[in-house]
Parts: structure tokens; C-alpha cells; sequence
């Protein structure tokens, strides 16, 4: 939203003969979107799941929260939804704060209700922190490729980063001493490269040394290469890999999310770069002296964000999927209750306690189907070919 | 087209050499040994830890390990750490079941979203082509194992058969009961692996019809009275077909996908469970072997779509 936003800047034809639409950009894209009625069901369950998500953080956080996920009741285990709790084994403070049961509770007794209100929470969160990486590096990396594309990465640079990379690698195994001795060297060359690239075209470059300018390949091809590298993994495998050997931690879950998910992003960026840098506001931009980086932040980065704020808000709803899937075969972070684990834990009681299976599953497959439904609409709003038709 | 595909095939073969060593990096990476999956099981003494880590060359630099790991998998020599059995040999049979799984959801997901998306096309608006919309929404977001257990609490309560496993468990008869066994077994799992596909793959097939419809060439059909079938389908159809044979080559990967979670609810011994087995035992052979072939069917897979598209589509010059 933010985005638009930027972008709803009164017409220029303001203050001319011509009576100019009053209407912001914003305001015809909201109109637009409003036509939509499944693309406005979707945003208003995420405005409600949204709330509850951020309610259940706060109703479910500290030592005694208001609804405890984690309080064990066995002698109140697999009751059913809306069943009432009996009164004379528990203590009072371990009575549900309902007053009843409202979504029943699970095999160790936990009220189902707190759990389902964490795992929301836990959804919000990895969705939106795993898909925020992964625009970011996509942002970053797309940018550089479509703006620094045809940039020449020289044997220097080559050099440079290969030996500062294993010597990092090197330290992190162990090697030390042979680390160090790597990263320095790469300074070195990365030292000597800056001094020559600074001298160039004042004076011949010594002997020797003018080979570390030899051109090897583009940062396009780079950055393009990386991304064919990255979509050749079976994405769900690695996730499951790469979660399975570090330790199962929600933040973590999040970064892998994160960092094996923004090919699309990135391609999205590179590619409104490569068409936004050929026209006039850019060239004028760098006419007046604005620096790169104000170019590409403030001024290209903001055109370009409407395909990678679709693909986000369906990304997201991947992300969440992705979550559950692994909380589902036990790679989750176990010390929150999420709703993939939820559904995990109900599918030994499939028979006897549907509602373990079918609560979650419920609540998943609606916030996903919300942000599914409301990425399109926004796709379909955002599409200016599409406009014209209306 | 020679000069596309020798520059493709180096593309792809630096490419698979940069996937080979990033999965490599990992793997081997990553906190912990494959020596230490089971600390406290009294059989790995140190002895026997050493001999183990000097058998698979563990104790060697990683570039070492590197080299010798992908020398034994391409000339086929590399075994599992868990059985000691050859790599390839344990793929190929899982592959086997999982094949049966690939070929009976891609043939449900081709025959139905066709039909499906260019129904919703021509009737562009209408309720058939809303609930069908809305329909292909919903299977892209149902959690695939919520659906599984939907479909088997269906299932198992109004036809009383089992599902879980390949077969029944200790069926002995043949003929026409066993193959109807096997049958009820492969659906579901099925189903559920082409559930996501028929989403995708009708949506995409109804806006390609939208797209076609909406040509002059279409409209020039309807003016000269040609009848409404014939437009639609002689004119309109064949050329949205034109994208999907590339398609062909996309769905490649999918051979060795096999999805994890939905083999591992149904017990079904495929690639996906493999993977998933070993990944918990950290055996690493199998992990890098299952990506590194997804991988190659990855780009064999592209390639091999870059290339129909030049033969069906004469105006892409590659």
C-alpha cells in the first residue's frame, strides 16, 4: 500500500485549461480492486487474520498469559470443541478462559484455542519476515543486474572475491591461520585493483598486473547465472534439508524460507530495471547529479515494485504453506505451537479427534486462500493493459 | 540451432557444476557428522567411528571429498552409508514407485485442466467459469496433507478401503482383485500430487485461451458466420495449444519430485520418502545424489522446452 502510495501524485495537468481527474492513482486502483469481490474477501480476511495474529502474540506471550498454549492438562485430553471442562479435577487456574473448550483440546490436554491463537502469530511471522528477505536480496540483486548489468567483472574482482570467500570459509572450518592468510591476500588484490582502477587512464598499468583487468564476464550474466543456479534445486527439498541439519529454530526456518525463495523477485526487478533505465525521468535524474544509489532507491525502485508486490503477497501464502508442511513432518520450531504442528500432533487421532486436523487445516488453508485471492486482485489492478479494458 | 544448443549445453553444464558444489557446501557444512548420528548407540566406539570416517574419505580436506564424492556417482560406484547399498541402484527402485504416482496424477492434471480452462474461457464471466476460478484457488491453497487427510477420512468411511501403503498388507490374491487393490491405493496419493497442477496448469490454459480469443484473426472467424464449435475450437484452440507442448519438457523435473509429505502420509516407498530418510540419517550420498540428477532433469528439462518452442513457434529465433 505504502507503494501506491508513492506513486499517487495529483496529475500534472493540474491548473490547466483542462480540468484534471481529481482522483488519486491510489483512489482508481481502489475502485478498481473494490469491483473485485473475491480479491476484497481475501483483503478482508487478512485484515482479520492480521488482528487476531497480533492479539494472539499478546494474549498468548509472557509467563502467564492469558490463554496458555502450553498448560497441560492430561485428564482433560482430546476433549471435543465447545465441550465444557470438568470442573472438580482441575485447578482454577487451569481452566480454560473461555469457559469452555472452544476448539477442544489436544492429547496432552492443551487448550486448542491458545495454540491455534500462537500459531497464527507464528504464520504472520514467517510469512512476512521470510518473503521481507527475500524481496530484499531480490531487490539487491535484481537491481544491480538491471542497472550495473552490462558492468565487466574482471580476473581482479574474480580473484578478489574467491580468495576473501574461502578464506571466510576457511575460518569457519577451522583453518585459521590459512583463512586469515586468505582474506589478506584477497585485501591485497582488492587494494591493488582500486589504486590501478583509480590511475587508469592516467598511465600505462605495470606489467603484470594488467592481466587482474582482463574482462571476464557481465554482472548480468553473474547475477542471471546465480539465479539459474538457485532454481535448479528442488526448493522444498532443500528447505527440508538445510532445516533438518542446523537446529530448529523459527528464526531460522524463516532465513531458509527466505533465502531460497527470492529468484522470482529478483527476475521481476531486473527486468522493469533493464526498461525503466532507458527512460527520460532516469536520464534526467542522472543529468542533475543524483548519486546511483538515490536513482535507483527512490526513484526506480518504487516503478518497479508492483509485480514483486503481487508475487510477495502470494509468496507469502507459500511461505505459510511451507511452514506448516515442515511443522507437519517435524522439523518445526517446537517450542511454539503452530499450526502445522497442531495438525501433526492430530494425525494419530484422525478418527477420534477430527478436530485436531480439520481446525488447523481450516485456518491454513483460509489465510492462505485469502492471500492468494488478494495477490491476484492486485495483479489484476496493478496491470495496466488490464486497466483499459474496464 | 547447432550454435544454441553447444552454447546451451556449456550454459547448462557450468550451471550443474555450481549447483554440484553449492549442494556440496550444504551439506557438509552444516553442524554435526553423519559419524554422530547415533552417539550413544555402544557399537561406535572410536575405532569403529574412525575406520568409518577413513571408508567414506570424511577425513580428508572438503575439496578432496568433493572430488572423490562426485567421481564415485558418476561412474555409479556410490553407496549409501546407511546400507552400503550403490546410490543409483536405491534411487532406481524408489523411482520405480514413484513413477507410478508421476504418470497417473500428470495424465488426471493434463485431461482435466483442459477441458476445465477452455470451458471457463469461452464462457468468460459466467458462473462456470467464476466457480471454476474459485475452485482452482482453492486447490493452490489447501495444505497438501490437510487435503490427504480429508480425502482419506472420505474415503475409508464410505467405501471401506484401505488406502495407506502400495498394496494391502498381506493381499494375496491375484488377478483383477489385485489390480483393483493397487488402483484404490494409487488414487488418492494421485489426486492429491495432480491437485495443485489442475489449479495451475486450467488457469494457465484459460488465459492463453483469452488471450487467443481476443485476436483479429478470431474475430474475422465469428463474422463470417462460421459456426461458434469451430471457431473455438478450430480456430481459437490450436494456437493456444502452441505454448503447452513446451510445457512437456517443464513437467521433467517432476519424475524424481516425488512430493515428501504426501508419500510420507500415504507410506508410499518412493523417491520423495528416500530423500526424506535420508535426510534424518544425514546420509549424504543419497541427499546430494536425488539433487543433483533433479537438477540435471532441471535443465534437461528447459532445454529440451527452449527447443520445441523453436520448432512449434517459427518466429522465435533462439
Amino acid at each position: 500500500m505504502i507503494v501506491m502510495n508513492q506513486n499517487s501524485k495529483p496529475s500534472p495537468a493540474e491548473g490547466g485549461v483542462l480540468e484534471a481527474p481529481k482522483r488519486t492513482l491510489f483512489q482508481e486502483n481502489w475502485n478498481l480492486f473494490r469491483k473485485n469481490r473475491l480479491a476484497m474477501a481475501g483483503l478482508v480476511v487478512f485484515v482479520i487474520f492480521f488482528i487476531i495474529a497480533v492479539g494472539g502474540f499478546f494474549l498468548t506471550y509472557g509467563r502467564s498469559p492469558v490463554f496458555d498454549p502450553a498448560l497441560v492438562r492430561l485428564q482433560e485430553k482430546l476433549r471435543p470443541p465447545l465441550s465444557k471442562p470438568n470442573l472438580e479435577t482441575l485447578k482454577p487456574e487451569e481452566l480454560p478462559r473461555l469457559g469452555i473448550y472452544l476448539f477442544g483440546t489436544d492429547d496432552l490436554g492443551r487448550d486448542v484455542f491458545s495454540r491455534m491463537l500462537q500459531g497464527a502469530w507464528v504464520s504472520l511471522t514467517v510469512g512476512f519476515v521470510a518473503v521481507g528477505i527475500a524481496v530484499i536480496i531480490g531487490i539487491i540483486l535484481g537491481g544491480i543486474a538491471g542497472y550495473y548489468g552490462s558492468g565487466q567483472i574482471s580476473l581482479g574482482h574474480l580473484l578478489a572475491s574467491v580468495l576473501v570467500g574461502g578464506g571466510i570459509i576457511g575460518i569457519l572450518l577451522g583453518e585459521t591461520a590459512v583463512g586469515v592468510l586468505l582474506v589478506l591476500l584477497g585485501a591485497a588484490v582488492a587494494a591493488v585493483l582500486i589504486r590501478m582502477g583509480n590511475s587508469k587512464g592516467k598511465g600505462p598499468i605495470p606489467m603484470g598486473f594488467s592481466v587482474l583487468f582482463f574482462n571476464l564476464f557481465s554482472v548480468d550474466v553473474l547475477i542471471t547465472g546465480l539465479i539459474d543456479i538457485m532454481l535448479c534445486f528442488p526448493v522444498f527439498f532443500l528447505i527440508l534439508t538445510v532445516v533438518a541439519l542446523i537446529p530448529s529454530k523459527i528464526h531460522y526456518i524463516m532465513i531458509v524460507i527466505g533465502l531460497t525463495s527470492w529468484m522470482g523477485s529478483a527476475r521481476f526487478i531486473r527486468a522493469e530495471f533493464l526498461s525503466l533505465r532507458e527512460l527520460d525521468f532516469v536520464t534526467a535524474a542522472k543529468a542533475l547529479g543524483v548519486s546511483d544509489w538515490r536513482i535507483i532507491f527512490r526513484h526506480m525502485v518504487p516503478n518497479a515494485m508492483s509485480p514483486v508486490l503481487v508475487s510477495a503477497t502470494i509468496g507469502i501464502a507459500s511461505a505459510i504453506l511451507i511452514e506448516a508442511g515442515l511443522s507437519f513432518l517435524g522439523f518445526g520450531d517446537a517450542s511454539y505451537a503452530t499450526w502445522g504442528n497442531i495438525l501433526s500432533s492430530g494425525k494419530d487421532f484422525l478418527f477420534d479427534a477430527p478436530w485436531l486436523t480439520f481446525v488447523p487445516g481450516f485456518a491454513v488453508l483460509t489465510v492462505v486462500l485469502a492471500f492468494n485471492l488478494f495477490g491476484e486482485g492486485l495483479r489484476d489492478v496493478l496491470n495496466p493493459k488490464l486497466k483499459e479494458r474496464h | 540451432m547447432l550454435a544454441f544448443i553447444g552454447r546451451s549445453a556449456i550454459q547448462k553444464i557450468i550451471t550443474l557444476f555450481f549447483v554440484s558444489i553449492i549442494s556440496f557446501l550444504i551439506v557438509h557444512l552444516a553442524p554435526g557428522e553423519p559419524s554422530q548420528i547415533d552417539p550413544l548407540n555402544p557399537k561406535f566406539t572410536q575405532e569403529v567411528l574412525e575406520r568409518f570416517r577413513k571408508e567414506f574419505h570424511l577425513d580428508k580436506p572438503l575439496h578432496i571429498q568433493y572430488l572423490y564424492y562426485y567421481r564415485d556417482l558418476l561412474t555409479g560406484k556410490s553407496v549409501s552409508w546407511k546400507d552400503n547399498r550403490p546410490v543409483l541402484k536405491k534411487i532406481y527402485e524408489r523411482f520405480k514407485n514413484s513413477l507410478w504416482l508421476f504418470i497417473l496424477g500428470t495424465l488426471i492434471t493434463w485431461t482435466l485442466s483442459f477441458p476445465v480452462g477452455i470451458h471457463a474461457a469461452i464462457r468468460r464471466g459466467g458462473l462456470y467459469d467464476r466457480s471454476t476460478t474459485f475452485l482452482a484457488y482453492l486447490l493452490i491453497s489447501i495444505p497438501g496433507f490437510f487435503f490427504a487427510y480429508m480425502l482419506i477420512i472420505f474415503v475409508v468411511t464410505h467405501f471401506h478401503v484401505p488406502v495407506i501403503g502400495m498394496e494391502t498388507f498381506g493381499i494375496s490374491s491375484t488377478g483383477w482383485h489385485w489390480f483393483m487393490d493397487r488402483m484404490w491405493h494409487l488414487l488418492l496419493p494421485s489426486i492429491l500430487g495432480a491437485a495443485g497442477g489442475i489449479a495451475v496448469l486450467s488457469r494457465y490454459v484459460r488465459n492463453q485461451m483469452l488471450e487467443v480469443e481476443s485476436q483479429d484473426y478470431v474475430r474475422t472467424a465469428k463474422a463470417k458466420g462460421l459456426s461458434p464449435d469451430k471457431v473455438h475450437y478450430k480456430h481459437a484452440l490450436r494456437n493456444a495449444l502452441l505454448p503447452f507442448v513446451t510445457m512437456f519438457g517443464l513437467i521433467l523435473p517432476g519424475l524424481i519430485g516425488g512430493s515428501v509429505i504426501i508419500e510420507s502420509i500415504f507410506s508410499w516407498p518412493g523417491m520423495g520418502r528416500m530423500a526424506y530418510e535420508a535426510i534424518l540419517a544425514r546420509n549424504y550420498p543419497v541427499i546430494l545424489a536425488v539433487n543433483f540428477i533433479s537438477a540435471i532433469l532441471v535443465l534437461v528439462g528447459t532445454f529440451i522446452s527452449d527447443l520445441l518452442y523453436m520448432v512449434v513457434d517459427p518466429r522465435i529465433r533462439l
